[in-house]
């Protein structure tokens, strides 16, 4: 039996019941990534041009199959002495490589951490161990998680998603989103700051669950926007989200933003039905504004026709399972949502990255240098690529005293008012009362990879519906809700009120089971089904 | 349309970020710096009233979801050596950090 493909719940229900070791399901996951993945990424690598580059994901930037079989013998000693192997046992999984996995290379796709090797573990990463979970793998993402396309990576080539290869995956989490779609492990582990983990789930067809700020320890992330930064899950379907996010939430005395707030059932909560929740639909979510520099002008583009009509079906199946569905619902800040992010994500990544220094750790320029000064522009002009720059000079132009108009004190102000956005239509004693809200979670499919990178503002604005539930703090979890007329996948995200993962899991997992027998939901990558001949 | 960040600035802003560009990566970046300030400047057009206050977390913390501060209490790290063979250069246990740069006074 071969068991890429699987769910995760499924492999550890296997592997606990002695129908497959978990070394063997280790085997099926080197085998497929043997066989789709190509080139491992590499720091200034030539870019895919043969035939086989074009055709392969190119997921990785590091496979660890010695570090994988250790832990995959593990599970299958534990299983064999009749212990516990946890509700993850075996399953193959990928980080994003910005987490910390001790004894393993961490380079956030950044040459200037290319021979960073980590001498300790992400909470997150130890939380999945204890469950059982095998990692096989660090994944390609945008250079410190800037971006939305994972073509801002120092390792080429760049990841490539399963179901176009000629397409980009989305980003930040990019490599995670296209190993889950192509069998390269069941789940990732990836991080959500504007919408890194749910634009790139709607990129590939997988879930991907952003949750509240807090939920989820960030201690061993190496850090983008403290304020805004959200560990989570990707996987093929809701269960398996729902399995990592019950292994990975709660508190951690290691990171001071950790909520005590009590971790639910999620799969209990998971199964509830979803009569009489209310789920809204927003007008300001089916357009994308922006500030036009030509006319000056605030544009309203309304988004692709097709991703808006699988998001209105969506909430015609939900409503036929007896959701409320209300429309018209206000949320008149969601426009400033990105002119917001460009402020406050920039000034905490100028922050966070003014620690590479080429002294500590990481790279360091093999040019001479005559003083510490120049050690550190020679090594960081060398090594850092042109996100994590542009970030940088932002962040400092927007916080040292004289360039100051008063950007980052408004963008504040601009983030609470979307925060009260939120908490207006969640409000149990409002107008709205809404259980979540329903939208696309990204305005567009997959674009095809070079057509947007380099622009910098366009690229940002692929994050427009989902930066505003960063900025809220609230969760998002992005779920396939059928494909355009270009076989692309499309999302739709739910929203909750601050700790409601669980009703947006049962809001997805509902959605799941009834369109279960719908046409689209038997497509596969076409890297896939090539595979099978 | 003048730009909000002239070449001069741009030079002090390298400067604080330590970055050495360039020219032709120069040009780029402060291109593309000034098209995303177009977008910032939209923020100075939100009807913002006085009582508004600024938030720098999304979400609340109260004593419901907030743990007490961990006891300050140090303790060696038992990987004292393998985090110091990160540094690309080391003297006998310590970080080797180059000259600072100084001006010699007469």
């Amino acid at each position: 039996m071969k068991t890429s493909d699987l769910p995760a719940y499924v492999i550890a229900d296997l592997i606990k019941t002695k129908q497959v070791s978990a070394v063997e399901v280790l085997e099926d996951t080197l085998e497929r990534i043997s066989q789709v993945d190509g080139r491992t990424g590499q720091v200034d690598a030539p870019e895919a041009k043969s035939e086989e580059d074009l055709s392969t994901v190119h997921a990785f930037t590091l496979v660890t199959e010695k570090y994988a079989r250790q832990q995959a013998e593990e599970i299958d000693k534990l299983v064999k002495e009749g212990k516990n192997p946890g509700p993850l046992a075996g399953v193959p999984y990928t980080a994003k490589d910005i987490f910390t996995v001790k004894g393993i290379r961490a380079t956030a796709g950044s040459k200037i951490l290319s021979n960073y090797i980590s001498p300790y573990s992400a909470t997150v990463v130890d939380r999945m161990t204890e469950a059982g979970a095998v990692m096989v793998g660090k994944v390609n993402l945008d250079e410190f998680t800037y971006g939305s396309s994972s073509e801002s990576s120092a390792y080429k080539p760049v990841t490539r998603n399963p179901w176009d290869t000629s397409r980009v995956t989305g980003g930040s989490s990019g490599g995670s989103a296209a190993a889950v779609a192509a069998g390269e492990g069941a789940i990732s582990l990836g991080t959500d700051t504007g919408g890194s983990i749910r634009q790139p789930a709607s990129f590939c067809g997988t879930v991907g669950l952003k949750p509240t700020y807090g939920r989820v320890s960030r201690y061993g992330l190496i850090a983008f926007g403290s304020s805004l930064d959200c560990p989570g899950p990707l996987s093929r379907n809701v269960t398996d989200a729902a399995l990592v996010l019950q292994a990975i939430a709660g508190q951690d005395p290691r990171d001071s933003t950790s909520a005590t707030t009590p971790v639910p059932n999620y799969l209990k909560e998971m199964e509830k039905d979803i009569r009489g929740l209310r789920i809204g639909l927003s007008e300001e979510f089916f357009r994308v504004t922006y500030f036009d520099a030509e006319s000056m002008e605030l544009v309203k583009n309304p988004i692709d026709e097709q991703i808006k009509d699988a998001v209105l079906s969506t909430a015609g199946f939900l409503a036929q399972l007896g959701a409320d569905i209300v429309m018209d619902v206000p949320l008149p800040h969601t426009k400033y949502g990105v002119p917001t992010y460009f402020v406050i994500s920039r000034v905490e990544a100028s922050s966070n990255l003014l620690r590479y220094d080429g002294v500590k750790y990481g790279y360091r320029t093999e040019e001479s240098f005559k003083d510490l000064r120049e050690l550190y522009t020679k090594t960081r002009g060398e090594a850092f690529g042109v996100e994590p720059k542009l970030r940088m000079l932002m962040g400092i132009y927007l916080s040292a005293a004289q360039f100051d108009k008063g950007y980052y004190e408004l963008a504040l102000k601009a983030r609470a008012l979307m925060r009260k956005d939120f908490e207006d239509i969640f409000d149990p004693r409002g107008k709205y009362r809404l259980d979540a809200l329903l939208t696309p979670t990204a305005p567009t499919t997959a674009f095809p990879i070079g057509s947007v990178y380099g622009d910098s503002v366009l690229m940002q604005y692929s994050d427009q519906l989902t930066a505003t539930t960063n900025h809220a703090g609230i969760p998002g979890l992005s779920f396939p809700v059928g494909f355009d007329n270009e076989s692309l996948p499309i999302g739709a995200q739910v929203l909750g009120p601050d700790y409601s993962e669980g009703v947006l899991l049962r809001i997805a997992r509902s959605f799941e089971k009834v369109t279960e027998k719908e046409a689209w939901r038997s497509n596969r990558p076409p890297i896939l089904s090539k595979l099978e001949g | 349309m003048t730009d909000k960040i002239s070449p001069e600035d741009f030079e002090r802003l390298a400067a604080l970020a330590s970055l050495e560009l360039p020219a032709d990566e120069a040009d780029y970046l402060r291109k593309e710096l000034n098209n995303q300030m177009v977008s910032i400047e939209v923020l100075e057009s939100i009807p913002i009233d006085t009582e508004t206050g600024g938030t720098a977390h999304g979400i609340p913390y109260d004593e419901l979801n907030s743990a007490a501060p961990r006891e300050d209490i140090s303790h060696q790290d038992p990987n004292r050596d393998e985090i110091l063979k990160q540094a690309p250069e080391l003297e006998d246990g310590y970080i080797v950090v180059p000259d600072i740069s100084h001006e010699e006074l007469d």
